[in-house]
């Protein structure tokens, strides 16, 4: 079942027109924002399918660029994101792909800053309601709606069941979990979606973890 | 947790209660959130298409593009004025619909129900016939459990998503949970409620997406008006009995496989359909300075 609660039937609260392609774009915006945890100076969206045909016309294109600046679906603020990103130092560019993916509405981010950079898949499945496809070329399956961490590790016997103890030490229940990696032994990547969010202390915590290299999260 | 009519029904019809107080009890437990809590949030969906009907219907709303905007108004200053043919219920109905999605269109706060280029219908609904049935806050908010009931089983079993199923997914499917809501506000069985549904999706199987100029303006504001009427008329003949021969699960998995087979043209991306007639191409002309002649 894709949709688990009413309010993603009767929700989001959002500025118009479009919710695949207004609230959902700015929700994949914000996640790409949250897992890169710094500023990004530089974005550039590729997209695809009904994405690539009509951005222009749903606003999609202020409303991904909104989300990287960290606006949710209902700020006001989406209308001018194009100036505001001017304004911060945020450049950005649009891609119009002509591949035929899985589900029409896709669009990849690539985003970054002289330290680092991160690239991500994200789709619109309707109703403002998005999953996060892949992660610097890792596979996974992320909504964005729950409180989230991601954690990349190298993949060691013990390494997930590590995380999970630690977890389960302060009391964080697992509603959803996914181990996802390019080649065996070499670098991974786990998502667990949680029940609530989950302090700094834990997240540090994590990553002093044997085998464990980076940790993010994102929040509801 | 329901996963189809047929099951949302029963329950309902098991433990004698509402399909509304079915669909707060399941969000209760699925995230372990008090009634109190889940009740507020619906509070203030209400109150965002509350803040919007009454935007679109006093205020002189424009889209950037200029294509939209106005008409709610002007059909509700019609009905005060006018003896109209349909009557006043019927057409507030559909003033209040149009009102919302001009007000999307303006890139103004909306609540998507299911999506923002279907969120005319179900609050146009609700706020037309709130003036005749008088609910209380508690049985307006319950409105919207019910719609989003029957919304939950369509988006976990077809698409609510235009550029997925056509705008059958969209304004079908909030037509049918309006349909289904109305029935449970005045007093129908969750049966009825679920024959409503059926009724008023049949009657919307086969619409196509086709946005001129792919802008949520053109046919959406009308299609959210024709979306109203058919829920307020198909309530009507689900509370004078009469049922659907197609049960609403076979309705909704039908608009499924519609929307599989239907060409992507037709499916939000401007290639098709209304978008692709000269005068849709002359509009996309005249907004973007381009046109896409792909067909």
């Amino acid at each position: 079942m894709k949709y688990r609660s009413v309010f993603d039937i009767i929700g989001p609260i959002m500025v118009g027109p479009s919710s695949s392609h207004t609230a959902g774009a700015a929700r994949i915006g914000l996640v790409a924002r949250q897992l890169f945890q710094m500023e990004p100076t530089w974005v550039s969206f590729h997209l695809y399918g009904s994405f690539a045909k009509t951005y222009q016309g749903h606003g999609t294109d202020v409303a991904l660029i909104g989300g990287v600046l960290g606006f949710d679906t209902f700020d006001n603020r989406i209308t001018e994101a194009k100036e505001i990103a001017d304004q911060r130092g945020l450049a950005f560019t649009f891609h119009e792909e002509d591949a035929q993916l899985d589900h029409p509405n896709t669009v990849k981010v690539r985003l970054g800053n002289n330290s680092d950079e991160m690239e991500l898949v994200g789709v619109s499945i309707g109703g403002g309601k998005v999953e996060i496809k892949e992660l610097n070329g890792f596979k996974l399956r992320l909504s964005g709606n729950h409180p989230a961490i991601l954690v990349v590790h190298n993949d060691r016997f013990g390494a997930i069941a590590s995380v999970s103890t630690l977890l389960a030490k302060h009391e964080i229940n697992i509603g959803h979990m996914e181990v996802s990696r390019k080649e065996v032994g070499k670098e991974a990547l786990m998502v667990i979606e949680i029940d609530q969010n989950v302090s700094e202390v834990i997240l540090k915590e994590v990553e002093t973890l044997d085998h464990v290299s980076k940790v993010t999260k994102i929040h509801e | 947790m329901f996963r189809n009519v047929k099951e949302l029904v029963s329950l309902a019809e098991a433990e004698n209660i509402s399909i509304s107080e079915i669909m707060i009890r399941q969000e209760m437990e699925q995230y372990d959130r008090s009634r109190n809590d889940v009740f507020s949030q619906m509070d203030k969906n209400l109150s965002v298409m509350e803040k919007a009907v009454h935007r679109g219907i006093t205020e002189q709303v424009q889209s950037v593009s200029g294509l939209t905007g106005g008409d709610g108004k002007k059909l509700y200053e019609y009905i005060q004025s006018n003896e109209t043919l349909a009557g006043p219920l019927l057409l507030d109905a559909v003033a209040k619909a149009m009102a919302t999605n001009e007000v999307n269109a303006a890139m103004g706060t909306i609540c998507a129900t299911p999506t923002a280029g279907s969120a005319g219908v179900v609050p146009g609904v609700l706020f037309a016939v709130k003036e005749k049935l008088k609910p209380t806050r508690e049985q307006m908010i319950r409105f919207l459990f019910t719609s989003g009931a029957f919304g939950f089983v369509v988006a976990n079993n077809a698409s609510i998503s235009g550029a997925a199923g056509g705008c059958q997914a969209e304004v079908g499917s909030a037509t049918g949970m309006a349909a289904a809501a109305v029935v449970e506000m005045a007093g129908g069985t969750p049966q009825q409620s679920a024959e409503a549904m059926a009724i008023s999706l049949k009657n919307m199987l086969g619409l196509v997406c086709d946005p001129v100029a792919g802008l949520v303006e053109v046919p959406c504001v009308k299609r959210n008006a024709a979306g109203a009427s058919n829920a307020i008329v198909s309530a009507d003949l689900a509370l004078a009995g009469i049922t659907s021969r197609i049960p609403c699960d076979e309705v909704i998995d039908a608009m499924y496989r519609i929307g599989e087979a239907m060409p992507s043209a037709l499916k939000e991306t401007a290639e098709g359909g209304l978008a692709a007639t000269p005068t849709g191409r002359r509009y996309q002309e005249e907004i973007f300075g381009f046109s896409t002649k792909k067909v």
